[in-house]
């Protein structure tokens, strides 16, 4: 089927729209229409980004790598966690439902600087 | 002279660290099984962090285990045994360095005149190689023992990097028990909280539920732990769940601040926050079976 010109330029024009009134903040992010993709990298003992900003009622798609072993990701206030094994992006999908400061942690004890591996998840409106 | 051990734990400068711990249900023990079970007392240590460094947490931090050590060689009553409930070292990232440490620990509190000593580990210990420093130096890292009448469990929730038990020992967990009456008096002694204490501190065993499901059907039911650094008393139902202070350095209580780290160091109270648990074991109410024998030696 032939899409006109017109259509065509109407479509990237909404997807344009879309990404400019979800300004989420934080690094590696990508934004389609119905998500928020995010990229954690997770080595010992930190997170990059260690402050991920989302915003509520929209879907949401953590995608994290390690760089060394096995990590994890638990953010107690959202009731959402998930294994980072290294070799493979892992992938934890959620739509936030709660406005707040959530803090979240490596619960995959991972070395002497495990307890400090911790980062916030913001979701803002 | 001989000093009684709360003079003398005051004397060591961990003054204050000694407490009895009433088990629930110890009065109900009696009945049953436990013809064989007496009075008798005995210690849990825990974290004692082998290998920290850290002056502004602790400055004595290469004393203070043999300062415990020599408090409870000093009591005037020994006691039965003693049990050390996990993180007996610090991590270390060097597996050669983590065995060190493990000889090193074991090397000082082989000086207790009480010989009679269980181990446990701690994350510290085994959350990185799975718990095969510690088998070399101290053997299995689940098992059970039984002492005047009471089971006892150890649980291993900190060999697995996840902070979970596992399917596997849950399963010989639970063969255990079905080998025991539902009145039989047990304590079970693990590292990590088994219930959900302050998950953002990662004070919680993922598959920490599922244990308390099994154990749940039994009416006399105590766990001990420690990892928190901190006395901490709580119920899942009739389980009383009691935490240990530790012996290298305090932790805040659960989520009293926004992000865990050690107490610092009160050079006005030297050691506060550090010691080690007495849990006395009291038979209360004696019940008598009777039965009744006919001359000829015959039970009627």
């Amino acid at each position: 089927m032939k899409i006109p010109n017109g259509a065509l330029l109407f479509a990237c024009a909404v997807v344009l729209l879309a990404s400019s009134v979800v300004d989420l903040g934080g690094g590696g992010i990508s934004l389609g229409q119905e998500e928020q993709v995010i990229k954690v990298v997770a080595k010992r003992f930190e997170y990059s980004p260690n402050t991920i900003t989302v915003k509520i009622g929209v879907p949401v798609d953590l995608e994290f790598t390690s760089l060394d072993r096995l990590h994890g990701f638990n953010c107690p206030g959202l009731s959402i966690r998930t294994d980072i094994y290294p070799g493979k992006v892992n992938r934890l999908q959620f739509v936030p439902q709660k406005k707040g400061t959530f803090p979240f942690h490596c619960d995959n004890f991972c070395g002497s600087g495990h307890e400090g591996m911790t980062g916030t998840l913001l979701v803002t409106d | 002279m001989k000093i009684d051990r709360r003079d003398f734990l005051k004397l060591a400068g961990i003054g204050g660290v000694v407490f009895a711990s009433a088990l629930t249900g110890i009065d109900r023990w009696a009945y049953g099984a436990t013809s064989k079970a007496r009075d008798f007392y005995f210690l849990q240590m825990s974290d004692s962090h082998w290998g920290f460094q850290g002056t502004a947490v602790n400055p004595d931090a290469a004393g203070t285990l043999k300062k415990a050590v020599a408090a409870v060689n000093g009591l005037r009553w020994k006691p039965d045994f003693i049990m050390f409930t996990g993180d007996l070292t610090h991590t270390t990232d060097d597996d050669k360095e983590r065995r060190k440490r493990l000889a090193e620990f074991k090397g000082i509190v082989s000086a207790l005149k009480v010989k009679n000593v269980h181990f446990m580990p701690g994350e510290h210990d085994a959350g990185l190689d799975e718990g095969a420093a510690f088998r070399e130096a101290f053997g299995k890292t689940h098992y059970t023992f039984d002492h005047k009448g009471i089971h006892f469990i150890v649980v291993d929730n900190v060999s697995d990097p996840t902070s979970s038990i596992g399917d596997a020992q849950l399963q010989w967990l639970d063969t255990d028990l079905k080998k025991q009456r539902k009145d039989t008096p047990i304590v079970v002694f693990t590292h990590r909280p088994l219930f959900d204490l302050y998950p953002d501190w990662d004070w919680h065993t993922r598959d920490g539920a599922k244990a308390i499901d099994l154990l749940t059907p039994y009416t006399n039911v105590v766990v001990l732990y420690g990892h928190i650094h901190q006395r901490n008393d709580f119920m899942t139902g009739h389980i009383a769940h009691h935490a240990a202070q530790g012996l290298m350095y305090p932790l805040p209580a659960p989520g009293s601040q926004p992000k865990k780290a050690p107490v610092p160091w009160d050079p006005a109270n030297p050691y506060r926050g550090l010691g080690f648990r007495e849990v006395k074991a009291a038979v209360k109410n004696v019940q008598y079976a009777i039965a009744e024998y006919n001359v000829m030696g015959a039970k009627i």
